[in-house]
């Protein structure tokens, strides 16, 4: 066996093998002080207080338990019953990102979202974002009713001020982000009609205008097309973060990972090559991934569209030549895979997008990989339309303004311009649910219901409907925006008997099978999705690739030497419109594995020469300023990062978002640059960089937890590798005993458990497995984790019971200096979900003094609360570092009331899974696989008197995970998924299985604790075993 | 008048607010009517039998010359009763007023014929002036009862035979039915303590004389050895006195009292510990004076029509107000009584207001301990008496068992699984052949951690 002599490190401070790293690495817990208070030891004050303390709680307990009240409807619901959830089918759609799902509500309280599997478009899936915005539905900041001139009022008042105040107003503007709503448009042309001259202007945060607008050039047809990476062999991204941020990533990742699935009876996966400047999630799954300039992408575009060309006998186009790595290798692969290839690119360059359409005409992918077809409706937004409102605003043109839940001042390019503007418009009104940004500076507040609260329609593609419901009663005085636009146009229709006139009159009729109108409503409701046939006829190219070819050759350039800034989205935070969820701002970062910051990234060789430096967290400051506009933002070596260029990520530097996302890191929308028809978020001049020499700390999670440079816990291989050898990659560890090596697992202490019943696993596939943290959320979600703050993070004490490690790895030894610079530019990254690993011969189990963590006969790993004690032993004796200690009581305690709102105050708490304990102060905690889910499917199958089937029961990380990476069963049950997965064969209650399939491995496997988690080796699509 | 006044809120329940209301108290009742009556108190199907039995022992038997032409028999009894239901039961009740007039005794009231003609068409009879039903109209506001052209003769027959003979049934009779019940649920195992009492009293009564019979014996040797002639040591012997203090500061004296005194401490103060958050017989007052022993003992109404949740779910539910108002729509007053309870008042007036009834909660299980009703009581079988102890003989519950983690791994070691027909648990079985033992819940990993906390 071939071993694999690369070099993995968490973060540059181990690769450096920096002293401070070393130090902390070898303790479990770092020694900081455990109050909050700066000063070390307790005094005397605290001593008096804690006997003071001590005395109240010895009296109290001895008292009589406070009485507690039970308080049952006075009319039941037939359908609500006290602690059996109901589910309700609805859609997520916010500025243009949609997902249709399915909301677990308790006692009418949603308190989780999965994805809705009978949905053709997220297939059941989620990602962190969705996963977390049931609590944005808890947020205090939302108003308790509608606001006009800054003060709460009343609907009476505010509809007869808005009423008159639009009669007068002349011509009207609605600002919204994507409108996908049919019936929403409807309300809104009712509304115009009423009104007369009224115009609806879309744009979107995250703007993809620059396809669109290819699109109405190259096919004559203002569309976004559809994807499907699931059809592709060969995919070439070009900046374009599809797994993470790009237009609808959910879809995008299920598509993907369909591709990334290997087996020994289908040794096939997709190539993906990625040519970026900052490194994306989407990059860091490349199997080829190429570092460029902002400057020069536009540039390699054409670079590929000439290679193409050349082998398809079209002309190519003139163009300054470019030195890109990769980009001839896609060209012969692309073309190789002609109608399963697919060209992406993320500029918002209408000109580059024109050129990918010539690219992915040329390679026959029009019709198969890109469907024009069927339009997809996410982003409808027009950022020239956007630009002309905002110069029109401002030169006092607009009469009325109504911002239709969207946050422009915030999250537009030119923001301050339309902050600046908004009172020179005789009427301002905005429907958001808070006040933010936009909205406290307008003149009316009709608050929209959140979403979770609302009815509405959406056509997220052609042919796709999807209905929303609402899940709870709305929580304040709160009116659905269109029912707003319904009154003000003298309707006083509810948007419910809209919505349903609308779809009677519209989609019933075109629905066939439907006899009863009322049936199919109840039918689409419950199935939340509707898909309607619709002729869709391929688009034929109208337009020319030269003009745009031009275009791109004159404005990109292959030595730009300047500064330049590539302006991304987080994983995490998005957009920012949910930068107020904790539980999104405490998610370390897929790539930089950061918390609760923005920062400027920059590669290891503009830190280097400019005597830059960083570990752990500590780093230092920089000033960027681009074309005037200057911000202060911390300095993060991102190893990936393309020389001469920096990565800076929107979605922070709210100041009216509320009190958890106020004031975290600074706003980047404020630098793009909106001056040439279009959002541009590649800037490639008049960027200026400079260290400013004020040290900081960033709050990263990414080096807390280390397994000491143990080289088995990322076992890989290449794909041509795993078709001679399908255990190409493995690592087999032998320990040597009486004379011979002998597997770990020939040798132990213990006699070993019986598991008569079941035996519950979990399977990762380090292949599928694309690092984007929906697992983390849907866990912290479920499972009541809590929420400790960047100061707390700083001290390593981060709560997360999954974490997702990301791994650099490269050829270069760790030793050699200068090899290491060039390991740090463009380094391959694994991802590997880490959880306890429910071992069968469990470390912790053995020194816990109070037997408080114990072994199931199920083969779980059980932490009980209640009997901790809090030593920590167990957590100093876990060679996979997944236990997590609470240092402090995170519930009902105001140091953390900012950041920890689901645990602390009232309409936060809404959110907490009632079947899980919110733990207490002093005691361990953990992953529990989900044990409240295991119980509640074991009971229900008891209940009908049958065995549990494979399905009934998972596991959350797992129900959330976009690409199915992870899969949990039943060991024991020879049918179930798990055990194909893993080709376990003789059906055993023994908790030694044994495992066939050749990928499957225990991450330190040599130390045989036996975990019930398997990992499956990550195989890359690369012709041989090179960083 | 409260009757008129009562159907009015009901019909504000159910109109009122939702038309589904009527739909739920429909379903909750059609469920609770068809559930398997496995675990009601004593075995005795809710039914509208036993339904209109209970009105009886409310209110007491009266007695009633009836018209000698009226059968007093079993079939013409029954058959009359299934006609009042179809017919008569919305407004009527045999002894008590409801909408119309409480009917028992009608046919002596009126001649037979005339009575007969009334059920037909009364507004015929009253049209024809007779004095009574038309002072009986007037009586009722009103109301027009509508006609029953459709009951032949021997129908109406029945219906009276059941009028004047129907449902007539000894309370006292029924009580003890209940009482002897309940008596055997009562029954536990070992001593009883007031026998351990007696027994103790006994002992120290035997200890008592043996000291005086001593005593005596002591003093009678003494006067006779102070007869006799000793030697100087001996007389000191016999007649020194016990230094009483000297025994006091003794060092033997002091040790043997201050262990005592600490154990005494240490066992007094580590009971006061163990019963910390223990509320074993707490027993508050309810802000409705409801009484488990009327409705579960008495009228034997099943557990689970009440207690909705307790074979679905976690919670067994307080019910709530509209299950209450099933029954109570109808049942006013306990014991017959005129007019309405005051505790049934409180259910009309939150009713009536939309206010919830705010019960105060007597079991209170830690936060940290899962405890899921449905597992018990459908999948072990528990019965509910099990843990609530005889709660159909409570006036006011109280909490019967401590709930503390080591009563319920006591339970779980003892209880043998009922296993039968339920296929979760064949390889379970299957596996457990070769042992002696029942399999119990603690072989399937009902000592478990992580069954209960998590």
């Amino acid at each position: 066996m071939k071993e694999n002599k690369k070099t993995y490190w968490k973060g540059l401070e181990q690769l450096n093998n920096d002293p401070e790293f070393v130090k902390n690495a070898d303790r479990e817990f770092p020694e900081l002080p455990s109050t909050l208070n700066e000063e070390g030891s307790a005094s005397r004050r605290d001593f008096l207080k804690v006997m003071g303390f001590s005395l109240a709680a010895a009296s109290l307990a001895a008292c009589e338990a406070p009485v507690r009240k039970m308080i049952p409807y006075v009319n039941k619901p037939v359908d609500i019953n006290p602690s059996i959830p109901n589910y309700y089918a609805t859609t997520y759609a916010t500025g243009g990102d949609y997902a249709s799902i399915v909301v677990k509500t308790r006692e009418g309280r949603p308190i989780k979202i999965d994805g809705n599997e009978l949905s053709p478009i997220n297939k059941g899936k989620v990602n962190a974002i969705v996963e977390a915005s049931v609590l944005s539905l808890y947020d205090k900041e939302r108003l308790a009713g509608p606001y006009s001139g800054g003060t709460l009022s009343d609907w009476k008042t505010v509809d007869a001020q808005a009423k008159s105040a639009l009669a007068s107003a002349g011509s009207v503007k609605i600002v919204a982000n994507t409108i996908m709503s049919p019936s929403s448009m409807q309300a809104i042309q009712q509304f115009a009609a009423a009104n007369g001259n009224v115009e609806v202007i879309m744009y979107d945060p995250l703007s993809n205008y620059g396809i669109i607008k290819a699109a109405e050039t190259y096919y004559g047809s203002a569309v976004l097309p559809s994807y499907s990476f699931d059809k592709a062999k060969t995919i070439v991204s070009f900046g374009a973060d599809f797994l993470g941020s790009w237009i609808s990533p959910i879809e995008f990742a299920v598509q993907y990972a369909k591709t990334r699935k290997i087996s020994k009876e289908k040794p096939e996966m997709s190539r993906h090559y990625q040519f970026e400047s900052n490194l994306s999630m989407t990059g860091a799954n490349a199997d080829y991934r190429t570092p460029i300039k902002a400057s020069q992408s536009g540039l390699a575009v054409l670079a590929l569209y000439n290679a193409i060309a050349k082998k398809a006998g079209a002309s190519s186009v003139s163009t300054p030549a470019v030195e890109i790595a990769h980009l001839d290798k896609a060209a012969a692969d692309l073309w190789a895979s002609q109608g399963a290839s697919l060209v992406v690119s993320g500029s918002n360059d209408p000109n580059v997008q024109v050129v990918i359409n010539a690219i992915n005409e040329l390679l026959g992918s029009n019709g198969t990989t890109v469907d024009f077809s069927t339009p997809a409706y996410y982003r409808k937004g027009d950022d020239a339309k956007m630009s002309q409102f905002v110069t029109d605003l401002n030169a006092g043109k607009v009469g009325g303004v109504i911002f239709y839940n969207c946050n422009p001042v915030y999250d537009f390019a030119r923001g301050a311009e339309i902050a600046a503007g908004i009172s020179k418009a005789k009427v301002s009104i905005a429907t958001n649910g808070t006040l933010d940004e936009t909205s406290s500076l307008v003149q009316i507040v009709a608050p929209d219901h959140h979403f979770l609260e609302s009815w509405n329609d959406f056509e997220p593609k052609k042919g796709h409907f999807s209905l929303a419901q609402p899940t709870i009663t709305p929580l304040f005085d709160t009116r659905q925006a269109q029912e707003s636009f319904l009154v003000w146009a003298g309707d006083s229709t509810t948007y419910y008997d809209f919505l349903q006139t609308n779809w009677q009159a519209g989609l019933f009729t075109q629905v066939e099978t439907a006899a009863d109108f009322q049936e199919f409503w109840d039918q689409t409701l419950y199935n939340g999705v509707l898909a309607i046939n619709s002729t869709s006829e391929a688009l034929a190219p109208v337009g020319d690739v030269s003009a745009a070819a031009s275009a791109v050759a004159k404005v990109y350039s292959a030595d730009n030497v300047s500064n330049e800034l590539v302006i991304y989205t987080k994983v995490g935070i998005g957009n920012g419109t949910y930068a107020n969820i904790p539980w999104l701002q405490e998610l370390s970062d897929p790539m930089s594995k950061a918390t609760w910051d923005n920062y400027l990234t920059v590669s290891q060789k503009w830190a280097t020469d400019n005597g830059v430096t960083m570990y752990e967290g500590e780093t230092s400051k920089a000033s960027i300023s681009v074309n005037g506009k200057s911000l202060i933002v911390p300095i993060m070596i991102q190893p990936g990062q393309a020389d001469g260029t920096f990565g800076l990520a929107v979605g922070y530097g709210r100041t009216k978002a509320g009190r958890v996302a106020n004031g975290v890191g600074v706003n980047a929308y404020e630098l793009l640059d909106a001056s040439k028809g279009f959002v541009n978020f590649d800037i490639t001049s008049g960027v200026e960089v400079a260290a400013t020499g004020d040290s900081y700390k960033i709050a990263r999670t990414q080096t807390h937890q280390t397994f000491m440079g143990r080289e088995n816990v990322i076992q890989e291989s290449v794909l041509s590798e795993y078709k001679k050898d399908a255990s190409a990659g493995r690592y087999h560890p032998k320990i040597y005993k009486d004379g011979e090596f002998v597997k770990p697992s020939k040798i132990s202490l213990w006699s070993g458990h019986q598991y008569s019943q079941h035996h519950w696993g979990l399977a990762i596939d380090m292949n599928s497995c694309i690092g984007c943290s929906a697992c983390s959320i849907a866990c912290q979600v479920e499972n009541n984790v809590a929420v400790v703050g960047k100061q707390e993070v700083l001290n390593r004490r981060e709560m997360s019971w999954i974490r997702i490690d990301r791994y650099y790895s490269s050829d270069a030894p760790a030793d050699d200096l200068s090899a290491m610079e060039i390991a740090a530019s463009n380094p391959e990254v694994t991802f590997q979900p880490m959880m306890c690993q429910q071992c069968n011969n469990a470390p912790c189990e053995t020194v816990c003094p109070v037997a408080a963590t114990t072994h199931s006969s199920e083969g779980l790993n059980q932490m009980t609360y209640n009997r901790c004690i809090g030593t920590r032993y167990c957590a100093n004796n876990c060679p996979y570092k997944v236990r997590r200690f609470n240092w402090f009581k995170y519930h009902d305690n105001k140091d953390f009331a900012v950041v920890n709102v689901a645990q602390n105050d009232d309409l936060g708490k809404m959110v907490l899974n009632p079947d899980v304990t919110v733990r207490a102060r002093g005691v361990m905690e953990k992953c529990s696989m989900c044990v409240q889910r295991i119980q509640s499917g074991k009971l229900e199958a008891k209940r009908e008197k049958r065995k549990v089937k494979d399905g009934d029961i998972n596991v959350a990380c797992a129900v959330a995970c976009p690409t199915d990476a992870l899969v949990f069963g039943d060991m024991n049950d020879m049918n179930s998924k798990l055990s194909k997965l893993l080709k376990i064969e003789e059906n055993s209650t023994s908790a030694l299985k044994e495992v066939n399939e050749e990928r499957a491995y225990h991450v330190l496997e040599e130390i045989n604790v036996s975990p019930n988690v398997w990992y499956f080796t990550k195989i890359r699509n690369k012709d041989k075993n090179e960083a | 008048m409260r009757s008129a006044l009562h159907l009015c809120n009901f019909e504000k329940l159910a109109s009122g607010s939702t038309f589904a209301g009527v739909i739920i108290n429909r379903i909750n009742y059609l469920i609770s009517y068809n559930m398997l009556s496995k675990r009601s108190l004593v075995g005795v199907r809710l039914n509208f039998h036993t339904l209109a039995v209970l009105f009886f022992m409310l209110i007491g038997t009266q007695a009633f010359a009836a018209d000698p032409a009226v059968v007093n028999s079993d079939e013409a009894i029954a058959a009359g009763k299934a006609v009042f239901n179809a017919n008569c039961k919305t407004c009527h009740k045999l002894d008590q007023k409801m909408i119309g007039p409480a009917l028992r005794g009608a046919s002596e009231r009126q001649p037979i014929e005339i009575v007969k003609a009334f059920i037909k068409n009364s507004q015929a009879v009253i049209a024809s002036g007779n004095s009574y039903y038309n002072d009986l109209y007037k009586e009722y506001n009103n109301t027009i009862m509508i006609s029953h052209e459709f009951l032949s003769d021997e129908d109406l027959n029945n219906l009276l035979s059941y009028i004047e003979y129907g449902d007539t049934v000894d309370p006292a009779a029924a009580a003890a039915t209940t009482g002897a019940d309940g008596g055997a649920v009562a029954a536990g195992g070992g001593i009883p303590n007031e026998y351990l009492t007696v027994i103790l009293g006994v002992l120290v009564v035997v200890l008592l004389l043996i000291l005086v019979v001593l005593g005596l014996i002591i003093s009678v040797l003494t006067k006779y050895l102070t007869k006799q002639d000793l030697d100087v040591e001996d007389k000191e012997f016999v007649t020194q006195k016990t230094n009483l203090g000297k025994v006091f500061k003794s060092d033997m004296f002091v040790v043997i009292v201050t262990a005592l005194v600490v154990a005494l401490v240490a066992k007094t103060a580590l009971d006061g510990l163990y019963s910390v958050g223990i509320q074993q017989g707490y027993a508050p007052e309810q802000p409705i004076a409801y009484s488990h022993a009327l409705h579960a003992g008495t009228l034997e109404i099943e557990c689970q029509y009440c207690h909705t949740g307790v074979e679905i779910g976690k919670s067994a539910n307080i019910p709530s107000a509209n299950i209450c108002m099933n029954c109570h729509t109808h049942v006013q007053n306990v014991q017959g009584k005129e007019g309405v309870s005051p505790e049934i008042q409180k259910i009309y007036d939150a009713v009536d207001n939309n206010q919830p009834i705010e019960w105060v909660r007597v079991h209170n299980l830690p936060d940290l301990a899962y405890f899921n009703h449905s597992q018990h009581v459908v999948v072990g079988e528990v019965e509910c008496q099990t843990c609530h102890g005889p709660i159909q003989e409570m006036e006011v519950v109280g909490q019967h068992s401590a709930l503390t983690m080591g009563w319920c791994i006591d339970c779980h070691r003892q209880t043998e699984i009922t296993t039968e027909g339920n296929a979760y648990y064949d390889k379970l079985v299957q596996l457990h052949t070769d042992s002696k033992d029942a399999l119990k819940v603690k072989d399937i990993g009902g000592l478990e951690c992580a069954k209960c906390h998590y």
